[in-house]
């Protein structure tokens, strides 16, 4: 039992989310406060990402949601007077939190005691060489290596152990800045950036253990010493991809009994010798051909490996962690699932669960696609299912990528020689290239050679692309099927093969009785009975699942964290099954994402961990038979589904699918604006390169151009003459062959946003959000503020109408966003989206509008009348808030970080404050920027900017900052009276700029776009070596002037009298 | 296609691997799980599940293939093994064989493709039972209709199949230890080696006066097979040497010493066979993964009066995992010290064996 009673307990979030750092955090912390709370003690949350269930107010007693900096945590430390304080949930941003906190010795003064594993262990832990020290007094094997803060240290060091040589940075997320090299020069390269994205300027150079297994182990440890080891995983590849860029299978597959005990005792000793008081993640490297191992590294505290491991054996590893926190020893803690056997046991796990990354590419098609030991992933799902097989397909459908099986044609392409590069320097379509590999009839010999996979990984995808064979030589065949379905082959793969539609496939398969049954996830492999309502489908004898007969409703997640569809709809989701318990009716959710709270076993009644496919969701409703499905919380992800759901009969809840197809087909709603009277900007569908020359020509540039349904601004761009567009037009056609194409006139003016409510006749709008940039750039990278500051209210009258009037006309029930741009004082209607949004949890938090819980109510049949609310514009509060993107630039190399109408950004912050300038202030701030007013600015601008660009720079110049500029930019700067020094532009030969960044004498960069080919790639290199140093680089003019103003409040100026 | 089919008539289908075709017979024997998700290779060769059907938990089974060294006996007595998915082998660059290959060999009987989750489900609600595995289901039925499940009942003698035929040595430079191979895992005898021990290994039968005329410095009793209240009389050996030399009771030898001391044993509905089951020590408080590998147990109520404590209980069911003597140095534990497969954290009760030696 606890020693002491706390009362009052502080727990850190992780900030937005990044690379490295995703919706796992969302996940720890928001079970670790319910954990906290059930035990009466009281919880301070502080968070600055408002995408997250864990700042709910329904989560924590008192949430902050302010920038995570040591000053603002001071400062509620200060005012909330926690006396314990809870780190380790909040990934390493947490915990690097917690140290400066101690090392400031804010914690001694104001007698916050930190909770869990203590900060000494901690830092043994993170610390190489404290870490190193403490393993070799226990006899545990580590890999040569030496610690470096200088790049000639880590060549001699290199030198003299032998290339390959890994680089791994000290105190980073997510491995930034590491990586494997082969040689000197490579080295150097690598070094030198490593040691610059370390808190501490180090980096390990470490004897390279590339093409050994890669061996995870998750640890839970208690005050008492009682450990255990939740879940062993193994990493498909081998050493030499970054863990969280692997595809991972639970338990481990290849290892034999000793191995595995061996590796447990290992990761038990060195929990032990560490004092982990709860949770931890071990990884080993393991030989492949003997019993030799070496500790790769330990992380002391829950991680995306520890958030994986709990989804993939049911057990709630953060709330044990939690209560072992604040003193529970494991054994007097119940095991959750079983609700009777003891929580201090290890999860039996009776299937196979596959973890493959959710990568970025699909966006960024020009990014560097190599997998290494830097991450690059952005999310992840898991697949699970009674074979590898089975699992790994599920996953690969989960992704959304548009694979259903292992086939890619684009693979199918590919010249043998291209595909044995392929295979040795893996992009993150491996997979698929080894499934190619195998159609060709390599042998599982020659790629273990090629890449060092192990054999029963590769047999398993060989077995699996040698069915393909038996399958098409066999139509129809029910027998053939429901093998392949053993396997894991899905509908659509099976069409493929059979030269049909899908849909025959399924209406087969509903004639011959071929349908999967569901199994319990029960941690425990049936030993116990268990009351879990967590399932997973799989063909097999036996359905275990449980069908009630009570009033039901099942809700669609949102799948993988990608860019464009974020942990916002997990949120908005995790509310919608809220609210149908609070109304009494039954949830169950599916879902495909192990990193989120959605995915929690006890968020919903019930929870399918199954693909978000109509194939897969098919077999949940038709084994659940709910009243309806609700879509709208899930992103484009379940809106994309509605359609053949309810061809296949089932009903589709809140705005029907007729009227969501009327919101998101241009052509059918122009009409409907049309007949509102409301103004869009001119543009027309086109299928033609002379279509396009021919609209252009009627409406004008700047056009921005985009495919049709897609997500996220996906492919969109604004196109400003008529060579570029024909360069856009070209690629369009090429990358989305058939489709159709819009273009449209782009206004250059003010874009505001709104949700709203709508039961189809009463219409609420919570709030209507203004984007600080101009149009352009696409709505998740712009900083949006509520309630609008620079918008009249007539135009706010005009937008709550419109929003109104729309909502109606397109009947909508449940929610809707709608986004428009004000320009030369008349309202357009960009676009509208009939589901939830983005910005639906922000503005949740910012008004306190439950939204999502009465769009729900909605969608059951309530009208908002009957709820008391009228419709028109809710009444704003006291409060500003500021939602500002962030990127993940520095972790994807040669992505282009200059913003447009295309999303990049994978995160968000919120400030909040009682003005404007604070609330910006703090949502710039929690971004990530360095809000200092000295040093230097580089300013290279398009000629079409320098007019507004040239008083943003006197702007930076009265503050202080010496200005540095390329030569028409310094010129025009010139001849306004700023002083200014040219630097020589990188065409001309001269690298001056990009060394004068990387040397770290530039502090700011003012960029904006230019076109044409040459100077693009100038700016390309000067945005690259910004992101990369880690200063602030504005694209955009308006994001630029917002930094301005917040520093103009915040420092005083620097002018000479004379 | 073959067929498990229980005693109460449930039938479970699969596809036959192995080396089961070429037997006559039916293939009988008690239908057990173990949810251990690795070291398949020391469950079949463990002597304990003598003349019994091991269904795997874990899906797939094989991926490592066979190791000879990491075998726990030279000989295999289980009947059969169940699997959801069995695989070649590719896992491991250093096997010997694979798990198929090595079935096939040693003539073990074992069916694939079973739905193994439904099956242990079955078990853990209706109690462990007696099946048998026929290529046909309607052989299957017909058994059943000429026998009832209670004659087929697991062998009470399984014991003396699985022991040493005769006596023999492990040399040592250390003390002597005495071994009463009730079915021994080989690596409780590697563990007692580790330690330097000169090992003299008994058949099960032997008396108490033999094992004391080596004068062994202590006795440790090992796993076995079956059914312990089958086995009086050698807990009435065992009598005569609770009081005479320290003694470790492993597993079956553990449950030999409890009757040894007057207590009593039951059958466990279904058994503990896994390796992940939570044990605790009552004098620390301390809590261990063990491995286990048992159908019955020791009664907690019939200890009292015995001298015999119990030392360590089962955190999921309160059920007795070790004891303790309160005067003569006798330990014992349910669950395996020396793992093989499963957790090795609990290798210390081998030092613990040590000090009650005098080391």
């Amino acid at each position: 039992m606890p020693k002491q009673n706390w009362q009052k307990v502080m727990v850190i979030g992780s900030g937005p989310i990044v690379i490295g750092q995703a919706a796992e955090f969302d996940y720890a912390g928001t079970q670790a406060c319910r954990a906290l709370r059930e035990e009466g003690v009281e919880t301070v949350l502080v968070n600055s990402n408002p995408a997250t269930i864990m700042t709910d107010r329904e989560v924590a007693d008192k949430v902050y949601i302010e920038p995570l900096t040591v000053e603002f945590l001071e400062r509620i430390i200060e005012k909330e007077r926690p006396d314990g304080l809870l780190p380790t949930m909040g990934g390493q941003t947490g915990l690097n939190l917690a140290f400066q906190l101690s090392k400031a010795g804010i914690l001694q003064r104001c007698g916050v005691t930190l909770l869990g594993t203590p900060l000494e262990s901690i830092s043994q832990a993170e610390d190489r060489e404290h870490f190193r020290n403490l393993m070799r007094q226990i006899g545990e094997p580590i890999p040569a290596s030496a610690i470096v803060s200088e790049v000639e240290e880590a060549l001699r060091f290199a030198e003299e152990i032998g290339y390959p040589v890994i680089v791994r940075p000290a105190f980073t997320l997510g491995g930034t800045g590491g990586g494997i090299a082969q040689d000197a020069e490579n080295l150097e390269t690598i070094a030198s950036s490593g040691i610059k994205a370390s808190m501490i300027g180090q980096v390990l150079i470490e004897r390279s253990v590339a093409g050994w297994k890669e061996v995870e182990y998750e640890v839970l440890r208690d005050s008492s010493g009682n450990s255990i080891t939740v879940c062993h995983m193994e990493n498909m590849d081998p050493v030499g991809v970054h863990t969280g860029d692997s595809i991972v299978v639970a338990p481990c597959q290849t290892l034999t009994d000793r191995e595995v005990q061996t590796l447990r005792t290992a990761a038990l000793r060195i929990v032990a010798a560490l004092g982990i008081e709860g949770g931890c993640n071990v990884q080993f490297a393991l030989h492949p051909e003997k019993l030799e191992y070496v500790v790769i590294e330990v992380n002391p505290r829950l991680s995306r490996s520890s958030a994986l491991a709990s989804k993939a054996t049911g057990y709630p590893i953060a709330k044990v962690a939690a209560k072992i926190a604040i003193g529970y020893t494991m054994d007097e803690l119940i095991n959750a699932v079983t609700g009777k056997t003891s929580a201090c046991f290890e999860p039996a796990l009776d299937y196979v669960v596959v973890k493959i990354p959710r990568w970025p590419f699909d966006k960024f098609s020009d990014a560097d696609r190599t997998i290494g030991t830097q991450m690059k992933a952005t999310g992840e799902v898991m697949g699970l299912g009674r074979n590898l097989e089975t699992a790994l397909l599920k996953a690969v459908r989960s992704l959304e990528t548009k694979f259903f099986g292992l086939f890619s044609e684009e693979m199918r392409k590919l010249t043998d020689e291209e595909l044995e590069a392929k295979c040795r320097k893996p992009e993150d379509n491996l997979l698929f290239v080894m499934a190619e590999a195998f159609r060709r009839g390599w042998s599982v010999e020659k790629l273990t050679a090629i890449n060092q996979w192990n054999p029963y990984f590769l047999k398993k995808i060989q077995t699996t692309v040698q069915y393909e064979e038996i399958i098409r030589n066999n139509p129809w065949n029910a027998k053939i099927l429901q093998k392949a379905k053993r396997i894991g082959y899905s509908d659509k793969e099976t069409a493929r093969l059979w030269g049909t539609h899908e849909e025959r496939i399924y209406e087969f398969r509903e004639e011959h009785q071929i349908k999967p049954v569901f199994k319990m996830v029960d941690t425990c492999a049936g030993e116990f009975e268990a009351t879990t309502p967590y399932f997973y489908s799989s063909y097999d004898q036996e359905d275990e699942g449980i069908v009630t007969n009570r009033r039901k409703v099942v809700v669609l997640g949102s799948g993988p964290i990608r860019i464009g569809q974020g942990i916002e709809f997990d949120y908005c989701s995790v509310h919608a099954v809220k609210a149908l318990r609070k109304a009494g009716v039954e949830s169950i959710i599916i879902n495909s994402n192990p990193e989120t709270v959605s995915t929690d076993f006890d968020t919903a009644d019930r929870l399918y961990f199954e693909p978000l496919t109509i194939e897969d969701v098919t077999a949940v409703l038709d084994k659940e038979k709910p009243e309806g499905v609700v879509v709208q919380f899930g992103g484009q992800t379940a809106i994309g589904l509605c359609k053949r759901l309810a061809a296949r009969g089932y009903h589709i809840m809140g705005t029907t699918v007729e009227d969501t197809d009327r919101a998101e087909e241009r052509g059918i709603f122009d009409d409907v604006l049309q007949e509102l009277g409301a103004k869009r900007p001119k543009g027309g569908c086109i299928s033609s390169m002379e279509e396009a020359e021919k609209l252009a020509g009627e409406i004008g540039f700047p056009l921005i151009v985009r495919p049709s349904y897609v997500l996220g601004g996906r492919a969109m761009q604004i196109v400003y003459e008529q060579q570029e567009l024909k360069n856009v037009f070209a690629k369009a056609l090429l990358e989305f062959p058939g489709q159709q194409i819009w273009m449209d006139q782009y206004l250059l003016g003010k874009e505001v946003e709104v949700d709203a409510i709508s039961d189809g006749e009463t219409v609420c709008i919570p709030g209507i959000m203004e984007h600080l940039e101009r149009a352009g750039i696409h709505s998740g990278d712009s900083i949006a503020v509520y309630p609008p500051q620079m918008i009249s209210s007539e135009i706010q009258d005009t937008v709550t109408d419109l929003t109104v009037s729309i909502a109606r006309s397109l009947n909508i029930k449940g929610l809707l966003n709608i986004q428009y741009v004000v320009y030369k004082n008349e309202v357009y209607v960009l676009e509208v989206n009939p589901r939830s949004s983005r910005t639906v949890p922000f503005l949740s938090k910012v008004t306190g509008v439950a939204i999502v819980e009465l769009a729900t109510r909605v969608i059951l049949g309530e009208t908002l009348q009957s709820m008391g609310i009228e419709s028109g514009l809710w009444p704003v509060g006291d409060k500003v808030a500021v939602k500002a993107p962030v990127f993940s630039f520095s972790k994807l190399l040669l992505v282009e970080p200059s913003l447009g109408p295309e999303m990049k950004s994978t995160g968000e912050v919120m400030g909040i404050d009682r003005k404007y300038e604070k609330a910006l202030y703090k949502a710039l701030l929690a971004a990530g920027m360095h809000m200092s007013a000295n040093g230097t600015l580089l300013a290279t601008l398009a000629d079409r900017d320098k007019e507004e660009g040239i008083k943003l720079v006197q702007r930076f110049y009265h503050l202080g900052f010496r200005i540095i500029a390329t030569e028409g930019t310094a010129k025009a700067i010139y001849e306004a009276g700023v002083e200014v020094t040219t630097v020589g532009k990188l065409h001309t030969g001269s690298d001056e700029i990009t060394e004068k960044i990387r040397k770290g004498q530039v502090q700011c960069v003012l960029n904006t776009t230019t076109h044409g080919r040459k100077i693009a790639s100038d700016g390309f290199a000067i945005r690259r070596a910004a992101v990369e140093q880690g200063i602030p680089c504005f694209t955009s003019m308006d994001t630029a002037e917002a930094w301005l103003q917040v520093l103009e409040v915040n420092s005083p100026s620097l002018i000479p009298l004379s | 296609m073959a067929w498990l089919v229980l005693g109460d008539g449930k039938a479970f289908e699969g596809e036959a691997f192995g080396g089961w075709l070429e037997k006559e017979d039916e293939v009988r024997g008690e239908v057990v799980f173990n949810t251990s998700m690795c070291g398949y290779q020391e469950m079949i060769t463990d002597l304990s599940y003598a003349g019994q059907i091991l269904t795997f938990t874990h899906p797939q089974i094989g991926n490592y293939g066979w190791h000879q060294e990491e075998s726990e006996a030279s000989k295999v007595l289980l009947r059969g093994l169940i699997v959801r998915e069995l695989s070649e082998g590719e896992g491991s660059l250093h096997a010997d064989r694979s798990l198929e290959d090595f079935c096939k060999k040693q003539g073990i009987p074992g069916l694939k493709g079973v739905d193994t989750r439904a099956l242990t489900r079955y078990i853990r609600k209706n109690g462990t039972m007696p099946g048998v595995i026929v290529d046909q289901l309607q052989n299957g039925t017909d058994f059943w209709r000429q026998y009832t499940p209670e004659e087929i009942q697991p062998d009470l003698h399984w014991v003396y199949q699985a022991t040493v035929p005769e006596e023999f040595e492990i040399p040592g430079s250390g003390p002597v230890i005495a071994v009463l191979d009730l079915g021994a895992k080989r690596n409780i005898l590697r563990c007692l080696q580790r330690r330097g021990y000169r090992l003299h290994v008994f058949p099960a039968g032997t008396s108490a006066e033999e094992i004391l005329d080596i004068k062994p410095r202590g006795l440790v009793l090992s796993n076995g097979p079956g059914d312990p209240s089958g086995l009086p009389e050698i807990a009435e050996n065992m009598e005569k040497l609770i009081s005479r030399i320290p003694i470790l009771g492993i597993c079956m030898g553990h449950q030999i010493m409890a009757m040894a001391a007057g207590g009593t044993t039951y059958k466990l509905p279904f058994g503990h066979r896994g390796g992940n089951h939570p044990v605790q020590n009552k004098e620390t408080g301390k809590v261990t993964m063990t491995s286990q590998n048992h159908g019955y147990a020791v009664s907690e109520s019939s200890l009292k009066g015995t001298g015999l404590q119990v030392l360590y209980s089962n955190l999921n069911d309160g059920t007795v995992e070790g004891m303790k003597h309160e005067k003569y140095p006798v330990l014992t534990v349910q669950y395996h010290p020396e793992a093989a497969p499963g957790p090795e954290e609990n290798g210390e009760l081998f030092d613990t064996f040590a000090q009650m030696l005098g080391e």
